[in-house]
């Protein structure tokens, strides 16, 4: 087992940031921890490298309890947001430093460290920049390097805190791939805290979806985005578009007609209810295709790259339609602002509960 | 941005600072209360133990001395003359600076760190050498009964020259940290130079002005070198109170000239204390200083 | 151009120059030392030692001369400490140092302060865990780091420490050859009515006074380069 967390707890103040957080990680995956802002992701993170300490719980890393060891017993790769490379040392010494810094009998020797420096240079593709400063580098070359810096002492588990949220959009998903690339050839067990969930989805071996200090779902990317467990893990995985209405004894009331409850609702006598159906599950056409089918006029089209979005006013819905269609639909349909279409509303899910948006 | 800010966007974490082991604390807070104690508590005790060694009346005695007081005003008249001068100097000098880009505006900003490097004395020389009564300019200035040296209008001047740059260093990087932005708003809006100077950038810099006038202010009273050259050091007449305190040392009158010396401690406390309490203002606005 | 290189002369420049150098390299400790404790720790009394650093700033030069005459002469209580070991601070160029220490003190806290608050966290954390030592974090990052910093505090203060007069000259004991700071060679000159001859010891100090305003000049700005980025 690669990372076992037992009941983690964390407390600031008044203000629970992890709340009885258990988590198993096998040897060797990426993982992902998924959340919004604030949702404790990146204190647990810091919890397991060392940099906090837990109020109660363990963890354990390859079968070693090391809840009370600090940082530099750890043994564990931190890589920073904003990458914190040393900007006195360039490059190489950097990389270097974990190596420098080892008790005397445990160091290699100089040629050693220079070896397997230049190796992980070549391996992050940056080995042209040796003798560079940090300050001469792009953002995306300072992660790279300040990955290379964390790979070096051999660590049992690497932590990266929301590694791509600093640089340019075309430069993230660069190195998304790349670091998929690179694990796949490392194999270290990695765990990578993001509020992008596009990010997750691409990158990770499983997802742990927290909200507010606790988990809310974990699994492959398939399970959650396709089974999501609840309204959150649903809303947070993409885009959506949420009706409020009203179970009642099998039924549930979707703007001003009535759709079958799913099976775990049936039950309920009276509650209100989320329908969350995504923009690019919606059958958009210009005839009735079946009787719960919504008539509705298109009031903005937007170009999304590769989709159009539209955003259709329907009868007997309450709020706007978002959704996503491929060109060639709209262009098929001859689709403008102002037409007429019928909007089926053919993937939901329905969730009773509490939870806002 | 602080660290807090720049942690997680909107949540309350804040980040346990990497600390030293508690021995080297407590070693290094030991060893700067020694250091503050043998440099700054010790001195401070024993200007009040001096002052104060004969007695309440002594010390009131010595500071109500008409000598003293002369002294005194003198040092007044001298901090409320040089204050104003050197802020409406100060304000011209960074606003020309950080406002404008111009030739030479490297040398002026040199320029403003030269008394800081000149030794007081070489400014008070210098200031003799130029209106002393030997010398052209200043034997013209004697034929028009204005006497400079050994006489008011030079302590005056001497000290304006040794206190200039500290309003103008503590403004520059303040305007500097705050732009250009609202005065060209200001400008395309429709605005004139006075305008915009009273409504936009005054009211910006009000703190910032108002820490380095205390900063003058509290050089220009305890400023010796400089007027000691000039002064003369005819007592009462163009004597500052620290060429009073220095007199009455040299005449082994030790007790007074702490007492009188301690005047120039409680000054300077206050203006410590002030000087926190605006920083502590500048913080509450988000100004970093 | 004899008056400049007159024995007398050329002591009170060596003198001057030693003790500011001296004081200054000791402020670097004591205000490096200070600056750390003043950011980094807690501990009752921070905020009253935070005020008072300004102090030496604040406080007229005379009144902080004759303080520390009187502290360090044969019946003040330090100089009575000090006469058990046999070192003598009044009339030497010990007292002098102790001086110019005083004087320069904040300029070093108060420049390596603000350098010291702004550092990234993360740069520390990143060095823990990779495996450092806090002395090594210490030795390796946060010195290097300080080091723009410390070295325009102490040229500040060495710079102030050459051209200092209120201060010194009532422990200095102002004996010839020995205890006679520059400044106070001018300042005798011209009780002289030695115009000529304080004017040339003055412009050497001014042409050095040029010489240290350049040299600060550039280390400000090397300073404020390394910690743009």
């Amino acid at each position: 087992m690669g990372i076992e967390l037992q009941n983690i707890t964390k407390q600031f103040g008044e203000y629970k940031a992890i709340d009885n957080l258990s988590l198993n990680i096998a040897s060797g995956d990426l993982i992902a921890l998924l959340g919004p802002s604030g949702c404790g992701k990146t204190t647990l993170l810091r919890i397991i490298a060392g940099l906090e300490l837990a109020d109660s719980g363990k963890i354990i890393l390859e079968n070693k309890d090391t809840t009370n060891l600090p940082p530099r017993k750890k043994n564990v790769g931190f890589v920073f947001q904003h990458y914190a490379l040393f900007r006195r040392l360039n490059v190489l010494e950097n990389v270097a430093f974990g190596l420098n810094v080892l008790p005397f009998k445990e160091r290699p020797s100089r040629s050693e460290i220079r070896d397997r420096v230049e190796h992980l240079l070549k391996l992050v593709q940056m080995d042209w920049a040796q003798k560079r400063y940090p300050s001469q580098l792009s953002g995306g070359q300072r992660q790279r390097v300040a990955l290379a810096r964390a790979l070096a002492v051999n660590p049992r588990v690497l932590l990266l805190d929301e590694p791509f949220s600093a640089l340019d959009a075309k430069v993230r998903q660069e190195l998304r791939r790349w670091l998929r690339k690179l694990h796949d050839e490392i194999h270290v067990t990695s765990i990578f805290v993001t509020h992008d969930q596009e990010e997750a989805l691409e990158l990770a071996d499983k997802i742990v979806v927290i909200n507010k200090g606790r988990i809310e779902q974990q699994g492959t990317p398939q399970e959650v985005y396709d089974h999501p467990a609840n309204a959150f893990v649903y809303n947070f995985l993409g885009n959506v578009n949420v009706f409020h209405g009203r179970v009642h004894n099998g039924k549930v009331s979707l703007g001003a007609h009535n759709v079958d409850a799913p099976d775990d609702l049936k039950d309920i006598e009276e509650k209100p209810s989320q329908t969350f159906v995504r923009p690019h599950e919606i059958g958009i056409s210009r005839i009735r295709s079946n009787e719960n089918d919504f008539a509705g006029t298109i009031r903005e089209v937007r170009l999304l790259g590769g989709q159009i979005g539209l955003n259709i006013e329907c009868e007997g819905l309450d709020g706007p339609v978002e959704a996503e269609v491929p060109r060639e639909l709209f262009m098929n349909l001859q689709l403008a602002k102002g037409v007429q279409v019928f909007v089926s509303l053919n993937r939901v899910r329905i969730f009773t509960g509490d939870y806002e948006i | 941005m602080t660290q807090a800010e720049k942690s997680i966007g909107n949540s309350p974490v804040v980040k346990k600072r990497i600390s030293d082991p508690r021995s080297v604390q407590v070693l290094l807070i030991g060893l700067t209360y020694l250091f503050f104690i043998g440099f700054i508590f010790l001195p401070l005790g024993l200007v009040f133990s001096q002052a104060f060694e004969k007695g309440w009346g002594f010390y009131l005695d010595s500071i109500h001395e008409p000598y003293a007081l002369e002294a005194v005003k003198l040092t007044l008249l001298t901090v409320a003359i040089v204050v104003p001068v050197n802020a409406v100097f100060g304000v011209s000098a960074a606003w020309a600076i950080t406002k404008f880009n111009f030739k030479g505006k490297s040398a002026l900003k040199s320029l403003l760190d030269l008394p800081f490097a000149v030794s007081p004395v070489i400014a008070g020389l210098i200031f003799v050498l130029l209106v002393g009564s030997r010398t052209p300019f200043g034997s013209w200035l004697g034929e028009l009964g204005i006497k400079i040296i050994f006489s008011t209008p030079g302590i005056v001047i001497a000290t304006i020259f040794v206190t200039f740059p500290f309003i103008a260093r503590e403004l520059i990087p303040l305007m500097e940290a705050q732009g250009r932005d609202e005065e060209e708003a200001a400008l395309t809006l429709g605005a004139k130079g006075w305008q915009i100077f009273g409504q936009i950038t005054l009211p910006n810099i009000r703190w910032g002005l108002l820490y380095g006038m205390i900063l003058c202010g509290a050089r220009s009273i305890g400023e010796f070198g400089a007027v000691s050259v000039v002064s003369g050091h005819i007592r009462g007449q163009t004597n500052t109170i620290p060429l009073h305190v220095e007199i009455l040392y040299s005449e082994y009158n030790f007790t007074a000239s702490f007492a009188v010396a301690s005047l120039l401690v409680f000054l300077a406390l206050l203006t410590v204390v002030l000087k926190r309490g605006i920083e502590k203002h500048f913080q509450k606005n988000s100004f970093h200083h | 151009m004899n008056a400049v290189t007159a024995p007398r002369v050329l002591a009170s420049y060596r003198l001057s120059f030693s003790t500011a150098f001296f004081a200054a390299l000791f402020d670097g400790f004591a205000g490096l030392l200070t600056a750390w404790v003043l950011v980094r720790y807690r501990f009752p009394g921070k905020d009253l030692l935070d005020a008072l650093v300004d102090l030496p700033f604040a406080l007229p030069t005379a009144v902080a001369g004759i303080c520390f005459a009187t502290l360090y002469s044969p019946i003040g209580w330090l100089g009575q400490l000090l006469a058990g070991w046999n070192v003598q601070v009044i009339n030497s160029p010990i007292g002098i140092v102790i001086a110019l220490i005083f004087i320069g003190f904040p300029f070093i806290v108060r420049t390596i302060q603000p350098v010291l608050e702004e550092m990234e966290q993360e740069i520390e954390e990143a060095a823990q865990c990779l495996g450092a030592t806090r002395w090594q974090t210490f030795r390796k990052i946060l010195f290097p780091h300080l080091f723009p910093a410390l070295l325009t505090g102490v040229t500040l203060a060495f710079a102030r420490g050459i051209g200092e007069y209120g201060s010194v000259i009532f422990i200095a004991g102002n004996l010839p050859m020995k205890t006679e700071i520059a400044p106070l060679m001018i300042m005798s000159k011209l009780d002289q009515f030695d115009y000529a001859g304080a004017s040339a010891v003055a412009l050497v100090l001014l042409c050095i006074s040029f010489t240290m305003l350049l040299a600060l000049n550039a280390v400000q700005e090397w300073q404020q380069k390394e910690y743009r980025s």
